[in-house]
């Protein structure tokens, strides 16, 4: 079966090198020295090809393909070194004007911000047809036909009409298929493609990859794929370039790569992936420690300081070598990796869990009908506003065991977060109750708010933006102490602020430092930190580990497990990634549109989903799996996230589900019982 | 639009009436009335019944509620009464100086606008090049220097170098165009060089800013012209800040131009304001302040109203 499945791969080979990267380097220079952003690239893309390029952040993935187009921010980067040469030509070595008449016309870029990456006050229709109409010189009626072309092409309806809209009218899925129309545009032999789903919902993720692959194979386009995304990689790539710390580590085909990895690197970041196609093991395994400053990178292997294999040889510098056809990697133990003499250990396979099972008498928190509404001007003006309802949070029920972690997913202006805030009490609720340990917060004001604050904590997404920049770690984490009067002496405040930085992994004396002198991870350890401050109870988690890199976000997820285990929390897991919500949780809601879809419990719910919708959700997941990927054809989800200030009638959901007949369009489902802990709101299963 | 537009207008009603209240009795809280200015500022003691008679004759003897009744209901009617020093309507007053002060004001904006938006685009394109630090010092020299200073030196080196002196009295630009910017140029040029470099270094600023944007990496991405970057791309987002700018300096030009309408010896708004305060001509003091206020509102509508022109974000309804 995997040889048929090959086929088309193999096929790829054959075609000729359109791109060929030779001992790339690329430098920065900033105040504090010349940094060595890429150091020593090579590689070649075929026609029809997709190269993935995976790498956690600053590994120089972005730079080297900006190093193609030419596009690094000036003066600071350049090109220090190596060749760049594309169908015959070094691009390095082009005029200005040479390479302007390159980029657009022979090689197209897709940029991961959808939302910002189209200029906001000119139309569309302008942004498609400007690179029509100069490389191709068409004129305004010729670029204008071929704009609805490309349209029409990227999967956008009405194209006429939408040509003269601007960017704001359309969502973030549609706006990055307007990226790939531009990119598109002049038939280009390369498209380079950086992040460009991050941005996205799982389903719009799907479509949108779905869409690049096979126009790239339609039109013969060899394709780079930036990404963080191991699933995405085995979805999608042929050929995959691993990076790290401004190096290739390993370089090969997808098999190569994920069946027969040659580099502790890459081994680690796929076994620190919470996966959505294994069981989940006793622990994430996780990389330890961080990627090397590249302002002063260590000597020898760059990953030594992280590798569990590393060994005298490792305070060489190791070459990328060959290790398999085509297959490189940068380790001086590649070959005993390739022979399989040397293997990571096996990941244990999650024994009981029971331990910590949670007690089934009372709920610590019991929601009830939660209703939040927000009310939006819709036009403006003083005497012509009309106010529309917006529904972010309606009519929703469910309850968290004391001990346990329930998971909530769910794609953008699914109202997670929303309901995470209502809990927290940041928000005023329209209605319903909201009921914990026995008593009815959704009301509470004066003293019983302020109880209630120090018992439910919070933990947010961002690390950057939720700390106080002006304020040391350690006055962060003593502010609650203070405030609440928990500390009865400053010295006690600055022990206790001690102790918790340890509890959370990281050292007494970095309470001196600012948040902007600590690394992402070491920032979501200071919110956890200040969260645990107050002793709580129930931790509300909004998205904690969506900003950081795979092998950061392993850490954090370990981190909060054991804190779990220790202090006997209870988590509500707010998140979008269906994987990690897997390996957290116990029990998992699903919401969409404001409502619950689905709950049950982790296994059942991931095992044998019932909801149409949750079916879409995981199928839209790629894992990192390349066999398993190629096994299954994506059941892909049509269609947009409608509006939340026009929701469907009857079942939210009926606009773009599978299943929905004339009576979905009707009735709103109620959340019924389909097995034990088990419900499901849709009338067809 | 129209609706939106209506609406603004109709807004302008209740702050202006603000406006009117807060002028009218703050003038009258302070001690002393034209009357004394005018018998006795020269020194002269008249009888105490010559002053009543005088106040009984301009009305300044009513109570004060009836005052402010008379001043708003001349207002509805749109008649600002007459001037109480010069006895001549008010509107006719402040008509002949409002149309001069109205064309240097256009006028210096339109230099500023000529100066200002290729210099700090060229300012930020060249950043950190001796075009850029030439236009810096420039334009902060224009901060630095006050414009009648900047006026002195223009009309002592027109007399210097060309023997020439600009015409001293005021022609309507209908009447003799000519005459009419031979005398205006130079006050507008002296203004709008101020004026240019506060411009000029906000729309350096935001050009950069505007550059380091995603879009216009996008936009270089596809392969466009560098100068079509700018021009297209860029230059459109960046001008908003730089509108407000534009705004808020042009309703400041009207009737804020005191010392250079001195200098360049122009009977403008700005000096009849002074004037009026000094001999504390209520009524003329009055109308002037709602014209300020109108003058103010209106050039914010106006900016508001380019803002949706420059970004389509922006819509009214």
């Amino acid at each position: 079966m995997t040889a048929a499945l090959a086929e088309p791969r193999r096929e790829a080979a054959v075609s000729p090198v359109i791109l060929s990267v030779e001992d790339l380097h690329v430098h920065f220079a900033t105040s504090r020295g010349v940094v060595r952003a890429v150091e020593g690239l090579s590689y070649q893309v075929r026609r029809g090809e997709v190269l993935a390029v995976v790498g956690e952040s600053g590994c120089g993935k972005s730079v080297s393909a900006l190093a193609i187009m030419r596009l690094l921010a000036r003066p600071a980067g350049r090109v220090a070194g190596g060749r760049i040469v594309f169908d015959g030509r070094d691009l390095l070595t082009l005029s200005e004007d040479a390479m302007r008449a390159v980029r657009g016309r022979e090689i197209g870029m897709v940029f991961q911000e959808p939302m910002t990456s189209l200029n906001p006050v000119l139309p569309i229709g302008l942004q498609i047809e400007e690179p029509l109409r100069i490389h191709l010189g068409m004129n305004p009626d010729q670029a204008r036909a071929r704009a609805v072309e490309l349209l029409q092409l990227v999967g956008i309806t009405d194209p006429q009409r939408r040509l003269d809209q601007y960017p704001h009218h359309f969502s973030g899925g549609m706006r990055q298929r307007v990226m790939i129309a531009i990119g598109l545009a002049c038939n280009p032999k390369l498209l380079i493609a950086d992040e460009p789903t991050t941005a996205l919902d799982v389903t719009i993720q799907a479509q949108i990859l779905e869409l690049m692959r096979d126009l790239a194979r339609r039109l013969d386009v060899a394709l780079i794929i930036i990404t963080h995304n191991l699933g995405i990689v085995a979805r999608y790539a042929d050929r995959v370039n691993v990076m790290y710390a401004a190096r290739v580590a390993e370089q090969g085909t997808a098999d190569d790569i994920f069946l027969n990895p040659c580099h502790p690197y890459t081994m680690g970041l796929m076994r620190s992936v919470p996966r959505l196609d294994r069981p989940r093991g006793e622990r994430l395994e996780t990389i330890e420690g961080l990627p090397p400053n590249l302002l002063a990178p260590p000597a020898g292997c760059r990953f030594a300081p992280r590798c569990q294999f590393k060994y005298e040889a490792c305070e060489k510098e190791p070459s990328l070598a060959e290790c398999g056809a085509g297959h490189r990697s940068a380790c001086h133990r590649a070959h005993e990796f390739a022979t399989g003499r040397l293997a990571p250990a096996a990941i244990e396979p999650l024994a009981a869990r029971a331990a910590m099972a949670a007690d089934t008498a009372a709920p610590l928190l019991n929601v009830r009908h939660l209703k939040k509404f927000f009310a939006v001007a819709r036009s403006g003006g003083m005497f012509a506003r009309t106010i529309v309802e917006v529904r972010a949070v309606n009519d929703i029920s469910f309850s968290i065991q004391k001990g346990e972690t329930l998971g909530l997913v769910g794609e953008s202006g699914c109202g997670k977060t929303t309901v995470g805030r209502l809990i927290l009490r940041l928000e005023t609720p329209t209605g319903g109750s909201i009921e914990f340990d026995g008593r009815d917060i959704a009301e509470a004001r004066g003293d019983e708010l302020r109880r209630n604050r120090r018992r439910i904590q919070a933990i947010f997404q961002d690390p950057y933006s939720s700390l106080n920049p002006r304020m040391t770690v350690g006055q962060i984490i003593a502010e609650p102490l203070t405030v609440y009067r928990l500390a009865p002496s400053a010295r006690a405040a600055k022990d206790r602020v001690a102790e918790l930085l340890s509890q959370v992994g990281l050292f007494p004396y970095m309470a001196e430092r600012y948040p902007h002198e600590m690394s992402g991870g070491q920032r979501q350890r200071v919110g956890i930190a200040r969260a645990l401050a107050m002793e709580p109870s129930f931790i509300v988690c909004d998205e904690p580990v969506s900003a950081l890199d795979v092998s950061i976000q392993g850490q954090i997820i370990n981190l909060l497990e054991d804190l779990q285990r220790r202090l006997g929390l209870t988590y509500l897991f707010i998140a979008h990634d269906l994987a990690v919500v897997r390996y957290i949780s116990t029990r998992v809601v699903v919401m969409y549109l404001g409502r619950i879809m689905e709950v049950a419990d982790r296994d059942t719910l991931y095992g044998a989903p019932l909801h149409p919708y949750t079916k879409a959700l995981l199928d839209a997941a790629p894992v990192p799996d390349p066999l398993a990927e190629r096994a299954r054809a994506p059941r892909m989800l049509k269609g947009e996230i409608p509006s939340p200030l026009s929701p469907p009638t009857g079942c939210v959901f009926h606009t773009r589900c599978p299943l929905a007949d004339d009576d979905c369009r009707r009735v709103v489902p109620e959340l019924r019982e389909a097995g034990s802990g088990h419900q499901v709101a849709c009338i067809k299963v | 639009m129209l609706a939106y537009l209506a609406n603004r207008l109709l807004l302008m009603i209740p702050t202006l009436l603000g406006v009117a209240v807060l002028i009218f009795f703050m003038l009258r809280v302070v001690p002393g009335d034209i009357v004394e200015v005018k018998l006795r500022g020269d020194g002269g003691n008249p009888s105490q019944a010559t002053v009543e008679a005088e106040r009984k004759r301009l009305g300044l003897d009513k109570p004060i509620y009836a005052q402010f009744g008379d001043w708003m209901v001349g207002l509805a009617k749109l008649d600002f009464g007459k001037s109480m020093w010069t006895e001549r309507p008010v509107t006719e007053e402040i008509g002949l100086r409002l149309e001069l002060s109205l064309q240097v004001a256009l006028m210096a904006t339109v230099i500023a606008i000529l100066i200002s938006i290729p210099m700090g685009t060229l300012s930020a394109l060249l950043q950190n090049t001796w075009i850029d630090y030439f236009i810096r010092i420039f334009t902060i020299a224009g901060l630095a220097m006050p414009s009648f200073w900047l006026g002195m030196l223009t009309i002592v080196s027109l007399l210097y170098f060309f023997n020439w002196l600009p015409p001293l009295t005021y022609t309507p630009i209908y009447k003799d165009p000519w005459n009419n910017l031979a005398q205006l140029f130079w006050p507008a040029l002296a203004v709008g060089y101020r004026y240019s470099a506060i411009v000029a270094r906000m729309m350096r600023s935001s050009i950069i800013e505007v550059l380091n944007e995603d879009y216009i990496r996008t936009a270089r991405a596809k392969g466009v012209y560098e100068r079509l970057v700018v021009v297209r791309h860029a230059m459109r987002n960046a001008m908003l800040p730089v509108i407000t700018v534009i705004g808020l300096e042009f309703a400041f030009l009207i009737g804020g131009l005191v010392v250079t309408e001195q200098v360049f010896n122009l009977n403008g708004i700005g000096r009849l304001f002074v004037q009026a305060v000094g001999r504390n001509d209520f009524t003329l003091i009055q109308a002037m302040v709602m014209l300020t206020a109108v003058v103010f509102i209106l050039s914010n509508l106006v900016v508001d109203l380019l803002y949706a022109v420059f970004d389509p974000r922006i819509r009214y309804r």
